[in-house]
């Protein structure tokens, strides 16, 4: 038996102080051999934990080996089986909390590095030109229509998914792209748009068809597109309403949501401004208010941008921040600030409605609150003034009430969340499923491409006739 | 893609476009906007639905030229295409019998507020309009409001046509008169909206503004348009655009309007004559 090599090969990076003013993919990716090596260290256990760990249950173990047998064509297939969205995923999911966590490996040195993996396959088959060409052959026509709503993480994975299992799938999607987050909130230099177009093309090649610009709750209501021959609606539309810190100033100019930041820059792409028309300011001290992965992307986007200076200010300490822990060290190397046990109380203005000044609390942290982290108290006596010229707000997001409020019979909580069966997507409502973070509040892509993928089989099973309802 | 079916210069830097979009054309309601962007690198701007056409399958929009993207819309011809056009959006206006109502429109403002007082003429509301131009130059759109007015009041800056002045003079005096106005709606510049809710203010009648702050989704995702309507935060493109005039927030969204005024966002520069900012 070979000895077990406990060090995981490392994924290339582009140099911090270079790519903390450019729009590129921070990590690089494995070259072919990194990936051979990387491979080669998974031990192929029998009872693979890791397969368990990933919420749209990728045979992991087996699509390593085929990398490791130099079987590329026969790991994207196996890949795709479960993942439609690998590129995608390899870049973004949490896997040292997923798959990674259960490696076990793990528990003597460093775990596979599954998502390095992950990504090198969905790269190296885009690479090939391949990836608009469906592996996997359609089923037997069932005759009926699905209408999914949103053509996000959630949106996309269950369309694919209700497509391969031979039904008709039309995605609404509200923007003027499809992707949802993919595309307008997590940055170029962490998920290249052109990847998930590539993405979103591959879903389309399997014969979803998407109609964007079209915004449900306004161009027609949930109740219309069951009257209009969709036989199930999916509601896949994210939470999508920024959340405000509500304290005074916080509408001066200069004050972003992130939503908004986020927008402006990855899809309406002002980085390149003037060639593309949408605009951002660049300040020169900007405060983004948050701990969360949101609030990271903010960070280093506003220094990509120009800014000189750029803080982090979060009202707990580092250990509570929700943030990827690889995003926050990417932040910091990149020469982010961090102002931990802060928080904001009020903006003022410089006189012409700008934002010129943040008013903060130091904080101190007390006994565990709802979500088990610490909760913040503020200290007395301990305001300060801080310079800022622009701020963003990265706090959360709540769901977006348009389809809630436009849709007669679906059951939702006080939060605005779409009520949904764990199990199966079903809401409250007769042929209505969700999914993604209009039912759980904001989460991570890949928890909603699980929630699709759990949908699409509840309404298969529906529009099959072999499920209850 | 969206074709443009018409085209049609109503004024010095007014246009007028028909699109073809007739799953809008099915949906738009008085008060409504769509968000359009022209091209691949273009910005997403709103612009209020000043009619709509079930059978052709179009929607009217009118705007004036003042930036990047009203500039690329108002070199568009017929056969051309816009890139995106999404709608109806924003929450149609409020419909009732309500008496006597003053609708006073500038700009752009003068087509837009066409289905808003067509719907209220509908529901058996006396009209009463109130417009105004620079100059007969600038002047358009007097015969369809007229059509659908009781009583039509046609300003101009410059005296050339119809009576000299601004708007709020005449608003004044029917707000003075011996007839009962219960309801006053403007739809035209920030400023008209302000003054003219400023001066309706006295006399307690309910005046309804179509705010026009900065948008990018229009869909409420992204807070760029809030505005503050008796001290509380609103989203303009999901709560509004339909807002009462006295309880807006006018400098703020003034300010708010500016955020990309000037160097080095601005290709040109938009300068309201009416009041002095800064």
């Amino acid at each position: 038996m070979p000895k077990l090599d406990l060090n995981r090969v490392p994924m290339p990076k582009q140099e911090p102080k270079v790519r903390a003013r450019n729009f590129s993919e921070v990590a690089l990716g494995y070259t072919a051999e990194q990936a051979l090596q990387e491979a080669s260290r998974c031990i192929q256990c029998k009872n693979a934990g890791c397969t368990e760990g990933c919420p749209v249950g990728v045979d992991i173990p087996e699509f390593i080996a085929a990398v490791r047998e130099g079987n590329m064509p026969e790991a994207v297939r196996i890949l795709k089986r479960k993942n439609s969205l690998p590129g995608i995923c390899g870049r973004v999911c949490p896997q040292e909390t997923q798959c990674e966590q259960f490696c076990n490996l793990a528990k003597k040195g460093a775990p596979i590095a599954i998502g390095r993996l992950e990504r090198y396959v969905a790269d190296w088959e885009r690479s090939q030109g391949l990836s608009n060409k469906p592996s996997n052959p359609g089923t037997e026509p069932s005759g009926k229509r699905v209408a999914v709503v949103g053509a996000g993480p959630a949106g996309l994975t269950a369309a694919a998914d209700l497509v391969k299992l031979g039904h008709e799938v039309t995605i609404f999607e509200a923007l003027h792209v499809a992707g949802g987050v993919l595309m307008y909130g997590i940055p170029e230099f962490r998920l290249p748009k052109e990847i998930v177009q590539a993405e979103v093309e591959y879903v389309k090649s399997l014969g979803v068809k998407i109609r964007l610009d079209s915004v449900v709750g306004k161009i027609a209501t949930v109740d219309e597109l069951l009257g209009e021959g969709y036989d199930a609606v999916f509601l896949g539309t994210g939470a999508g309403l920024p959340m405000f810190l509500d304290v005074p100033g916080e509408n001066l100019n200069g004050i972003y949501s992130a939503n908004e930041f986020l927008t402006r820059v990855n899809l309406m792409k002002a980085y390149l401004f003037p060639e593309y028309d949408t605009p951002i300011q660049v300040g020169k001290r900007v405060a983004v208010i948050g701990g969360g992965n949101v609030a990271m992307d903010s960070a280093r986007c506003a220094l990509r941008l120009g800014a000189k200076k750029v803080y982090i200010v979060y009202r707990r300490s580092r250990v509570e921040m929700p943030a990827r822990a690889e995003e926050v060290e990417n932040a910091e190397e990149e020469g982010i600030i961090f102002k931990l046990l802060t928080n904001p109380v009020a903006f003022f203005g410089d006189g012409r409605g700008c934002v010129a000044a943040m008013g903060c609390v130091q904080m101190e942290l007390g006994e565990p609150d709802a979500s088990g982290r610490r909760r913040p108290i503020p200290k007395p006596d301990s305001e300060f003034i801080m310079e800022v010229d622009v701020v963003v707000v990265a706090l959360g997001t709540t769901p977006n009430p348009l389809v809630a409020t436009t849709t007669k019979g679906l059951e939702t909580t006080r939060r605005g969340t779409v009520v949904a069966d764990e199990e199966t997507g079903k809401t409250s409502k007769d042929r209505v499923w969700a999914g993604g973070d209009i039912v759980t509040g904001a989460a991570t892509v890949i928890s909603a491409m699980g929630a699709g993928k759990r949908a699409a089989a509840s309404m298969d099973a529906y529009l099959r006739g072999t499920g209850t309802i | 893609m969206y074709k443009i079916l018409f085209r049609e210069g109503l004024a010095p830097s007014i246009h007028l476009l028909r699109v073809e979009a007739p799953a809008i054309a099915r949906k738009a309601q008085p008060g409504q906007f769509v968000v359009v962007r022209v091209d691949e690198k273009g910005e997403r701007i709103p612009l209020t639905i000043a009619d709509w056409d079930t059978e052709e399958g179009s929607i009217t929009v009118v705007f004036t030229e003042v930036g990047r993207t009203t500039h690329k819309l108002a070199d568009l011809g017929v056969g051309d295409f816009i890139t995106n056009f999404v709608g109806p959006l924003g929450l149609p206006a409020h419909i009732e019998k309500f008496g006597t109502v003053v609708c006073v429109a500038t700009g752009y403002g003068i087509a837009t507020i066409v289905p808003i007082v067509r719907a209220l003429r509908e529901e058996g509301n006396r009209l009463v309009s109130i417009i105004w131009a620079g100059s007969k130059a600038f002047l358009f759109g007097e015969d369809r409001l007229q059509s659908f007015s009781d009583r039509l009041i046609v300003t101009t800056g410059d005296g050339s046509y119809g009576r000299g002045g601004f708007v709020l003079e005449p608003l004044e005096e029917l707000l003075r008169g011996g007839e009962k106005v219960d309801r006053v709606i403007v739809m035209g510049s920030t400023c008209t909206m302000r003054l003219c809710a400023a001066t309706t203010k006295p006399f307690g009648v309910k005046t309804i503004v179509s705010l026009n702050p900065i948008m990018v989704d229009g869909t409420g995702m992204c807070g760029v348009c809030r505005v503050s309507i008796g001290g509380v935060t609103k989203f303009a493109c999901v709560d509004g655009p339909e807002f009462d005039g006295h309880e807006v927030d006018w400098p703020l969204l003034m300010a708010r309007r500016c955020t990309y005024c000037g160097e080095p966002y601005s290709v040109l520069q938009y300068q309201c004559r009416h009041c002095a900012q800064w």
